[in-house]
C-alpha cells in the first residue's frame, strides 16, 4: 500500500511529460446526477449551449418584451446559443448588431431602462473591454444614481468565457475579475447545462444587470437532462456538491470539475475528504456557505484559470481569513493561472490543472 | 532550358497600362490612370503574390492536419492590397493591420519559414512562437492585432511618431469593414485629421465582417466617405497596380502635409472568416467561383503579362515551382522546429533590469520573467 502511496504522489509530481494541448478536451464531464430536483416536469438530453437556448426561448415565450441582440445571433450565434429563435419570434426580437461592443451594452442599458428585458450577447468576453465603461459607470450605477428612479435591471449581458484548448490571448479570458470590483451588477457563472439555464433564467428576472459567463469548452462536451419547460436556481447561492470533513475546494465554471477530479484523486491516494463548493454567484457571493463549510473542515483551496494576481480566489481569501482565522489548520492555498497573459502554446502549463491541485491538496494536508 | 529562351526573347522593358479610376470624396483629383509596369516589377509582383497564395493554402492544410491550432484568419484572395500597397511605400514606412496578417508579415519582410514557425507555435517563429497567427511583427510593422479596431489609434499614434520626428515616414493603418463600424475608428480619425497626421487610413472591405454582409452591418456602405472631413478614395483591390497607384497618390498626399487620407480597397477573401467558419453558410459557392474565375489577381497580372509579352508561359511556371518548393520547405521547418522551452512562458512580461518573480500557479512553483 506504501508503495502504491508513493508511486501514485511520485505520479502526481511529475506529470505526464507528453503534452499534446488535449488534457483539456480529453478531461471527463460528468453529469451532475443530484440536482434534478431543480424542477419537476419533462427534460431533454441538452448540452450547455442547448440548455441556453432552451432558457432563451423560455424568456421570449414568456416575456413579450425580451430581445435578443449581439454580434451574430441572428443565425444562431458562433456557438449556437440562439438557433431557430429568429425564425420562432421574429427578427424585430432576435436581431444583429454592427461589431461595436461598447455600442452593443450601451444600447442594452438604454433598452432596459426603457422597459425591454434586453439579453445582450458579447462574442467573446475577450470583447468585453470596449464595453467595460457603460458596465461599470453606466450600468452598475443607474439605479444608485437616480435614487431608485432609474434602472437597467432588465439587462442581462451574455458571453463565452474560459480557456478551450487553443483559444490563446484573446479566446480563453476569464474577466470576471476585473467586474467584481464593481457594486451595482450581478456575475455568475454555470458548470453545466442545468445549472446554465437555472442561472441564466434567474438573471434575467433579476431587477439588477447581469454578467453571465458560459464556460465555452462545455458547450459541447457539457450534456445532462435538462427540463423544457422554465425555472430558477437562486442567485448568491453556493452549491455544496460533495461533503467532506477534511479540505475545503472552491470553484466556479470548468474548473468544479477539475476539482471534482481532484476530490476524488485526494480520496482515493490519500484517504482524505474534500468538500467542493460551486460557487456560481461570484458577485455577491455567498460568504455564509463557504465560511460555514471552513469552521468544519479547515483547509481551504481555491481554483480558478485566470491570473493569481487581483484574482478572485483573493477576495474568497481575504474574507475566509477574516471570518475564520481560528479554524484554519492550514494556510488558504489559491491555484490559479500565472501572471502572464493567456499564452498560446504553453496553455497545458499555464491552467491550473488537476496535478497542480493535488499538489497543493497533499501540501495543506501536511502543514 | 527556359533560361536559356530568355536571353534569346526580347521581353519590352515596361509597358504602359491603363487601370480603373477611384471614386473620390473631398478631392478634385485622383490617382493617374495611366501607370508603368516594368517586367521586373510585374515579376516580383507575381511571385511575391504567387508566394503568399501558397503560403495561405499550406497553412490551410496543416490547419486541418491540426499542427497549427487555435484561430488561423487566410489571406488568400487580397493578395494584390498587400503588395499592392507595399509597392506603393517604402520600407522605412509604417503598417498596421488587424488580424488577417499573414500576407502583411511577408511584405514587410518575414520569411516564409518564419512565418509558419510562428504559425505551427515553434521558437523558429518570428515572435519566438508565443504570438500565432495573429501576433507577427517585423520592423516598421506593428502586427497582426487581435482586438477588431483596437489597431487603428495605434495607428494614428505612429502617424503622430512619423510627423514628430520628421522623417517624412507615413504610416499605413489598415482595418475591415467589420471594424469600420467601431467607436475608436472615429475618435482616431478626427485626432489625424485635428493634427494632420501622416496616416493613410486604408479599409479592406471584402463584403463580409465574419459572417455579416456589409448591407446587414453597416448603415452607409461607402466605407471610403465615412472619414467625413477626411478625403478618400475607393479602389478596385483585385488589381494590383490600381492599388499601388493608389497607395502611391495617397502617400504623396500625406507626405505634403495635408493630413490623413481614407482609401477603400474593394477585394474578397475566399477562404471563410477563419478556419472554423467553411465560408458557405452566408455566400454562395457561384460568388466565390465567378470572383477566382473573373477577378482573381494572380491570375490577372499573370494574364497582363503574358499577352503585352512581357513573360513567358515557361517562366511563370518556373516561378510557380520555384515558389511551392519554398513553401515545402518552411512547412518542413515549422513542423520540425522545437517549440519554446517552458521558461518562454514567463519571458518579456514586463521590462526588468532583475529577473522578476512572477506568481504560478501555486506558491511554491515560481518563474521568472526576464526581458
Amino acid at each position: 500500500l506504501l508503495l502504491i502511496l508513493i508511486a501514485s504522489i511520485s505520479r502526481a509530481t511529475n506529470p505526464p511529460l507528453t503534452f499534446t494541448g488535449t488534457e483539456i478536451e480529453e478531461q471527463v464531464f460528468i453529469a451532475d446526477t443530484h440536482c434534478m430536483n431543480v424542477s419537476a416536469g419533462p427534460t431533454q438530453k441538452m448540452n450547455l449551449f442547448q440548455s441556453v437556448t432552451s432558457a432563451l426561448d423560455n424568456t421570449l415565450a414568456g416575456d413579450p418584451t425580451a430581445v435578443i441582440f449581439g454580434e451574430d445571433v441572428a443565425f444562431g450565434g458562433v456557438f449556437r446559443c440562439t438557433v431557430g429563435l429568429r425564425d420562432k419570434y421574429g427578427k424585430d426580437r432576435v436581431f444583429n448588431t454592427p461589431l461595436c461592443e461598447q455600442g452593443i451594452v450601451g444600447f442594452g442599458i438604454g433598452a432596459a431602462a426603457a422597459g425591454a428585458t434586453a439579453i445582450a450577447e458579447i462574442q467573446f468576453a475577450d470583447y468585453i473591454y470596449p464595453a467595460f465603461d457603460q458596465i461599470v459607470n453606466e450600468a452598475a450605477k443607474y439605479r444608485y444614481r437616480s435614487g431608485n428612479m432609474f434602472d437597467c435591471g432588465k439587462l442581462t449581458i451574455r458571453a463565452p468565457w474560459g480557456c478551450v484548448g487553443h483559444g490563446s490571448i484573446y479566446h480563453s479570458q476569464c474577466p470576471e475579475a476585473f467586474f467584481t470590483h464593481c457594486p451595482g451588477i450581478k456575475i455568475v457563472v454555470p458548470r453545466g447545462p442545468v445549472q446554465a439555464k437555472g442561472l441564466l433564467l434567474s438573471c434575467i428576472a433579476d431587477q439588477n444587470p447581469c454578467i453571465f459567463f458560459e464556460p465555452k469548452i462545455l458547450y459541447r462536451a457539457a450534456v445532462e437532462q435538462v427540463p423544457t419547460e422554465a425555472y430558477q436556481i437562486p442567485l448568491s447561492q453556493a452549491e455544496v456538491l460533495q461533503e467532506g470533513s477534511d479540505l475545503t475546494l472552491v470553484a466556479w465554471g470548468t474548473q468544479v470539475h477539475v476539482l471534482k477530479e481532484v476530490a476524488a484523486m485526494a480520496q482515493e491516494k490519500l484517504g482524505v475528504s474534500c468538500e467542493l463548493i460551486d460557487l456560481r454567484t461570484i458577485l455577491p457571493w455567498d460568504t455564509e456557505t463557504v465560511c460555514k463549510s471552513v469552521v468544519k473542515t479547515g483547509r481551504l483551496l481555491i481554483s480558478h484559470e485566470a491570473p493569481v494576481t487581483g484574482g478572485f480566489a483573493a477576495e474568497i481569501s481575504s474574507t475566509v481569513q477574516e471570518e475564520c482565522f481560528l479554524n484554519l489548520e492550514a494556510p488558504i492555498s489559491r491555484v490559479c493561472g500565472y501572471d502572464t497573459p493567456f499564452p498560446h502554446i504553453f496553455e497545458p502549463f499555464y491552467i491550473p490543472d488537476k496535478w497542480k491541485c493535488f499538489e497543493a491538496v497533499k501540501r495543506m494536508i501536511n502543514y | 532550358m527556359v533560361n536559356i529562351f530568355a536571353y534569346f526573347i526580347r521581353y519590352p522593358n515596361s509597358v504602359r497600362s491603363k487601370i480603373l479610376g477611384c471614386d473620390l470624396h473631398r478631392l478634385d483629383e485622383g490617382p493617374s490612370v495611366q501607370t508603368v509596369l516594368t517586367r521586373e516589377d510585374g515579376l516580383r509582383y507575381y511571385r511575391t503574390m504567387q508566394t503568399m497564395r501558397r503560403m495561405e493554402l499550406k497553412a490551410d492544410q496543416l490547419y486541418k492536419q491540426k499542427i497549427i491550432r487555435g484561430f488561423c484568419h487566410l489571406y488568400d484572395g487580397q493578395e494584390a492590397c498587400a503588395v499592392g500597397i507595399e509597392a506603393g511605400i517604402s520600407p522605412t514606412d509604417h503598417l498596421i493591420t488587424a488580424y488577417r496578417s499573414h500576407g502583411y508579415t511577408y511584405t514587410r519582410g518575414v520569411s516564409v519559414k518564419e512565418i509558419m514557425a510562428e504559425l505551427t507555435g515553434r521558437s523558429g517563429g518570428v515572435a519566438k512562437g508565443k504570438g500565432g497567427s495573429m501576433h507577427m511583427y517585423a520592423k516598421n510593422f506593428y502586427g497582426g492585432n487581435g482586438i477588431v479596431g483596437a489597431q487603428v489609434p495605434l495607428g494614428a499614434g505612429v502617424a503622430l511618431a512619423c510627423q514628430y520626428q520628421g522623417k517624412n515616414e507615413v504610416c499605413v493603418t489598415l482595418y475591415g469593414d467589420g471594424a469600420a463600424n467601431q467607436g475608436q475608428i472615429f475618435e482616431s480619425f478626427n485626432m489625424a485629421a485635428l493634427w494632420k497626421l501622416p496616416c493613410i487610413f486604408i479599409c479592406e472591405n471584402n463584403k463580409y465582417g465574419m459572417g455579416t454582409s456589409v448591407e446587414r452591418a453597416s448603415a452607409s456602405t461607402d466605407y471610403y466617405k465615412r472619414g467625413d472631413y477626411i478625403p478618400g478614395l475607393r479602389v478596385d483591390g483585385m488589381d494590383v497596380l490600381s492599388v499601388r497607384e493608389a497607395t502611391r497618390f495617397a502617400a504623396d498626399y500625406c507626405r505634403s502635409g495635408k493630413g490623413p487620407i481614407l482609401m477603400e480597397l474593394q477585394t474578397y477573401r475566399y477562404h471563410g472568416h477563419s478556419m472554423s467558419d467553411p465560408g458557405v453558410s452566408y455566400r454562395t459557392r457561384e460568388e466565390i467561383q465567378e470572383i477566382r474565375s473573373k477577378s482573381d489577381p494572380i491570375t490577372m497580372l499573370k494574364d497582363c503579362m503574358i499577352s503585352r509579352n512581357m513573360a513567358s508561359l515557361e517562366e511563370i511556371k518556373d516561378i510557380d515551382a520555384t515558389v511551392r518548393k519554398e513553401i515545402e520547405e518552411a512547412a518542413q521547418f515549422a513542423t520540425s522546429d522545437p517549440e519554446p522551452p517552458l521558461e518562454d512562458l514567463c519571458k518579456h512580461i514586463f521590462y526588468n533590469d532583475a529577473p522578476l518573480e512572477v506568481r504560478g500557479t501555486h506558491p511554491w512553483m515560481r518563474l521568472k520573467s526576464i526581458s
